[in-house]
């Protein structure tokens, strides 16, 4: 059917509604939790309440003699089984491996953290599984244990793992042939400032919590496991090759609606391979959902860096040198990615914006006794910006100088730009986004403001930061180089209707960020068709191709280019079969708004036509062309995509109570070109609230017995709406991406990676202008703290 | 959550009588001890439910003072006391969240007397008289410290009276996660002198800050509270918040509270 050019666009650039939202806001959203099969058995995990501890023995004959009780398993259920993978290897400074423990499901012979899971019941009913893990009996021998990362690395400190030299992951240096150098800048500088800064740890907090469903048909020896992921074939693969021993096409993984991951759904968990194996060898379904108590001792934490960096300018305040020193909390196991996360996710961006022309960048690596710390929203980049954004902040401050004029001074101009931490930035203009900047944030209007505030006894402040970062991990033969043990690609298959409508099947998934309704945009607007003709579906590995999911802002750049390749095949054969029922040579057809037509006539066959021949092949090249119209591609981008912007916060502080509002924040990001500029919107209000988050309230804190202080939401404080102001968001600065057929590059993380230098510099601002010199806290900058800073 | 047996009074005599049998405990709002017996740190073995007992529902106004049912919702005070005592109402309209406001009770909440409640500070503050089904306390022996008070085995507050202040004010400083008060200070000014209560300070539960209390008698004015100081020492130290900043914040609050309540 030709489009109907009178109906609203719902091609790319249009803010279509998402699709999705008429589901999840009518309750009608279909969760894991909310599959149940029929003869499914309840689990419920026993977890270590001591953060490092030997087990003596474990008793379970009461528990299981318990009412209802299936099985009580321990870790001598799973000799067999093979321990959690790591998915990314880092080889440090001296060209060793790094330490890789084993990461048994259940723990053997030692707990190593609060919430690390001893036994688990299986029962008839959850409460049942409840009241049989407390009949459970474990003998724990308590040992010290390690919680702040530098006494971990102490002679004679206790050891996480026994059988590792060390609490040592690894020692690694980027790029270590630069360090020499970079020692002589320093020595050369005219300038030298340092700051010693805290990345604060944080919970991810998905609204959905984790859940999985194991089921297994003996009759076909299929596996099944329902669980919340954001990258089903990725686990599928993980657990099936290295955990249980299930071959692939014996394995399907199903995540279905999935609320929420923020990264802490990336990984592959000891439930996941739990679920699966009990529903084996008990011949019945068997779920777990985890309640929030738990998600707080057993989803992958974030962040927890600990940094020294610092920076050498010559006279002219131009950037001459970056160094830094970073200690990276692993937790007690490695999650799946972790290791890479401080690695190449962090010091491939200590250029930022800037042409600092040597740089080095030192990170250790430690195990200690507390959850596993993997990839947050913004992963290693918001670490890499805060160091950047918040000490090109205190060097303005020091040398008197203007945060903006230093920063423009030393932004990158030219294109492509090679940094000294071996990514090359393939387009940007910084400029251009920080002048946007200072016109939606009216910087102009700020003094008067602040006057203002000044008379009703507040201390107001304005706080810049320029972010840079890289979206869509690849190329898969740089990242195998660089340790990586998968592929970064991602694929598609368009599956045309005999009707018309089409069926994309993508390795992309969504757990919030509206794939639905922008992929369906991209296949529309190639072809021409309203999007409504376009269906989604993802996240089932039976129905789907290979593909490595969805995680720093990849999807649209890696599965869109995916799709694109894929929907132009789909086109490619289309006019090929065009032009047979149009009797013109194939290099004769165009393709626009649904319509074929033979260039300078009045000749056209429409896209339905066009389908309905390719599946009933009457009139048809048959002995040229295969029938049907399906294609399916992958594709493995050539480079990151290198989205940036500029971020200004304004606050105000009650000095009598240490007290920040936030007044107003201005987001102006160089997304590349933009498929639906409302999700776009979505995205950055959803990162500048973790963003802000970060800043001002987050924190999981443990004491120094390896307790979590702040295992629920009484004490571990997450945004609300009336912690946040309006934002303003602008998206209209477009330097497009240069290697990807959309041009685009990715929006999901920018929010989260740019604001919290934005909002510690503006607090810091306030209170220096306020007479307080104050020239750091460490965030979060809770009331109590900003207290204390002016108050020190 | 384990097994229990729930019963429903519909007048205190019953709910008393109920109250006698073994591990029995009174629910009204659910808001705190639903979470516990959830989370495994409360067993009971029967619920006797105050929530269909019409006697203790509702605020009627007796001479000079305002008497709340001890089932009376969070909610329904931030409604009902809005010309009698505003400062209440307000205190109460921002207990929590508009559920927690919908179940959650007076009685509750003075009963379960947490250090960062709100509710002991107004009734330390006014004098209240709290009411029970076999007699009268008054709010400064009621309270006796963390989550403790006068109450006995079984003792059901059926009411509480709060002598209404010529004016009053509650400052409220959110701890940001729980939003609970990390310090909260109620002034009420009668003809007889003023009081201040504090709650979310002190290890020892809400307190009255007699200091406060004699400048502010004296001449009633925010200034008169900046140059008294408040001992550290005794003060909640966690993670929100030192006992120094506490402390600070006491004063600050109490000036506050002071200006605003006109
Ligand atoms: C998310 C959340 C936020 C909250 N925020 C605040 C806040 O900002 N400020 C604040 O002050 N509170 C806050 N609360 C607590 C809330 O006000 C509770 O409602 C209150 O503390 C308990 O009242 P309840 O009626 O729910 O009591 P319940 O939970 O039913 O009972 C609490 C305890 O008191 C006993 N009890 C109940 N009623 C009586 C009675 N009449 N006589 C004798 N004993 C009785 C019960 O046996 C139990 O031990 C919050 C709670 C939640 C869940």
């Amino acid at each position: 059917m030709p489009k109907d050019t009178s109906a609203p666009a719902t091609g790319i650039g249009a803010a279509t509604k998402r699709r999705e939202d008429i589901r999840f806001l009518t309750g009608r959203g279909r969760y894991t939790d909310d599959i149940n099969l029929r003869g499914q058995a309840h689990a419920h995990f026993l977890r270590s309440d001591v953060a490092h501890g030997r087990i003596r023995s474990i008793d379970t004959a009461a528990a299981e003699a318990m009412p209802g009780v299936i099985k009580v398993f321990t870790a001598a259920d799973f000799a067999s089984a093979g321990g959690l993978p790591c998915g990314w290897q880092v080889t440090d400074r001296f060209g060793q491996p790094m330490q890789e423990p084993k990461h048994p499901i259940l723990a053997d012979g030692k707990v190593r953290h609060v919430g690390d899971p001893i036994a688990c019941v299986v029962a008839e009913t959850l409460d049942q599984a409840r009241d049989a893990a407390d009949a459970i009996v474990v003998d724990i021998e308590d040992l010290p244990a390690v919680i702040d990362m530098k006494a971990a690395l102490a002679e004679g400190a206790p050891k996480v793992h026994d059988e590792l030299t060390s609490n040592l992951c690894y020692d690694w240096g980027f790029v270590e042939e630069n360090k020499a150098a970079v020692e002589q800048a320093f020595r050369d500088a005219a300038h030298v400032v340092s700051l010693d800064l805290v990345n604060n740890r944080l919970v991810a907090n998905p609204m959905e919590p984790r859940v999985a469903v194991g089921d297994y048909d003996f009759a076909t020896d299929m596996h099944t496991l329902y669980t919340t992921s954001q990258n089903p074939h990725v686990i599928r693969l993980l657990m099936g090759a290295f955990v249980l021993g299930i071959p692939e096409h014996r394995l399907r993984v199903v995540a279905p609606d999935v609320g929420g991951g923020f990264g802490s759904k990336i990984y592959h968990y000891a439930e996941e391979a739990f679920c699966t194996a009990a529903a084996k060898a008990l011949r019945r379904p068997v779920k777990w959902t985890s309640t929030r108590s738990e998600a707080f001792i057993s989803d992958a934490h974030g962040r927890d860096h600990l940094t020294r960096i610092e920076l050498a300018l010559d006279a002219d305040h131009m950037f001459t040198a970056l160094r830094t020193e970073t200690y990276a909390n692993m937790g007690a196991y490695l999650s799946t990615f972790a290791p890479c996360i401080p690695t190449w996710l962090h010091g491939t961006l200590m250029a930022g914006n800037y042409r600092t022309p040597l740089i080095y960048v030192n990170v250790k690596a430690v195990f200690t006794n507390t959850v596993p710390v993997d990839a947050y929203r913004g992963a290693g980049r918001p670490e890499a910006t805060f160091q950047i954004e918040r000490l090109v902040d205190k060097a303005a401050r020091e040398l008197g100088a203007d945060p903006v004029e230093l920063r423009r001074k030393n932004f990158i101009t030219e294109f492509p730009y090679q940094t000294p931490v071996a990514v090359v930035y393939d387009t940007g203009n910084y400029h251009a986004t920080m002048d946007k900047l200072l016109e939606i944030s009216d910087r102009a209007g700020f003094e008067a403001r602040a006057m203002e505030s000044q008379a009703r006894g507040k201390l107001r402040g304005f706080g810049i930061a320029h972010y840079i970062e890289a979206c869509g991990i690849a190329p898969s033969n740089l990242v195998g180089q660089l340790g990586a043990r998968a592929g970064l690609y991602e694929s598609a298959t368009v599956r045309v209707n005999a009707t018309g409508g089409i069926v994309v099947m993508t390795g992309s998934h969504s757990h919030g960020q509206g794939h639905e309704t922008t992929f369906a945009q991209v296949v529309a607007d190639m072809i021409g068709i309203d999007a409504g003709q376009v269906e989604i579906v993802h996240g089932d590995t039976a129905n789907t191709p290979m593909g490595m999911g969805t995680y720093g802002s990849r999807s649209l750049a890696v599965g869109g280019s995916a799709l694109v390749k894929a929907a132009g095949k789909v086109i490619a054969k289309a006019k090929k079969i065009a032009a047979h029922l149009l009797e013109a040579a194939e290099g004769d057809i165009e393709l626009k708004d649904g319509t074929f037509s033979v260039a300078g006539t009045d000749r056209t066959v429409d896209w339905g036509a066009v389908c309905l021949a390719a599946y009933v092949p009457h009139n048809y090249p048959l002995a040229d062309l295969e029938p049907g119209l399906e294609e399916t591609a992958f594709y493995d981008p050539a480079n990151f995509t290198f989205p940036s912007g500029a971020y200004a916060c304004e606050v105000e502080v009650d000095p009598e109570t240490g007290a920040v509002e936030i007044l107003a924040f201005s987001a102006a990001d160089d997304f590349g070109n933009i498929v639906n500029p409302m999700i776009v919107e979505g995205q950055v209000q959803g990162g500048l609230a973790q963003g802000i988050g970060q800043a001002l309230m987050e924190h999981c804190v443990y004491d120094e017995t390896g307790q979590l202080l702040t295992g629920s939401y009484m004490d571990y404080a997450m945004p609300r709406a009336e912690d946040l102001p309006l934002f303003r968001v602008d998206h209209s600065c477009i330097t497009p991406c240069t290697h990807n057929p959309l041009g685009v590059k990715g929006c999901g993380e920018a929010g989260a990676i740019g604001s919290p230098p934005a909002v510690v510099n503006a607090v810091l601002d306030a209170l220096n202008r306020g007479g307080h010199a104050v020239s750091h806290i460490d965030m979060p900058l809770s009331p109590a703290r900003v207290w204390a800073a002016i108050n020190a | 959550m384990q097994s229990f047996d729930f019963v429903r009074p519909s007048s205190v005599a019953e709910a008393v009588a109920a109250l006698g049998a073994e591990d029995a405990q009174p629910l009204s709002g659910g808001q705190t001890l639903l979470p516990s017996m959830k989370q495994r740190l409360a067993a009971p073995a029967v619920l006797v439910s105050l929530s269909g007992i019409a006697e203790m529902q509702g605020l009627r106004r007796e001479g000079d003072s305002l008497v709340i049912g001890g089932a009376t919702t969070h909610a329904t005070v931030a409604r009902a006391a809005r010309t009698d005592f505003p400062a209440l109402a307000e205190l109460a309209g921002n207990i929590g969240d508009p559920a927690v406001r919908n179940r959650g009770t007076i009685g509750g909440s003075l009963a379960n007397n947490d250090p960062s409640a709100c509710y002991p500070a107004a009734a330390l503050a006014t004098g209240a008289t709290i009411v029970t089904d076999r007699r009268q306390i008054a709010a400064d022996d009621f309270f006796q410290g963390l989550f403790t008070t006068a109450l006995e085995e079984g003792e059901i507050v059926t009411a509480v009276r709060l002598p209404i202040p010529q004016r009053a004010n509650y400052q409220k400083f959110i701890q940001p996660a729980s939003r609970f008060a990390l310090v909260g200070v109620f002034v009420a000014s009668y003809a007889g002198g003023v009081r201040v209560a504090v709650t979310g300070a002190s290890g020892d539960g809400v307190f009255r800050w007699t200091e406060a209390e004699a400048a502010l008698s004296d001449r009633f004015a925010a200034d008169a509270v900046t140059g008294l100081t408040v001992e550290a020492e005794g003060m909640i130290g966690d993670l929100h918040g030192t006992p120094a900043y506490r402390a600070n914040l006491v004063r600050v609050l109490t000036g506050r509270a002071v200006a605003a309540a006109g």
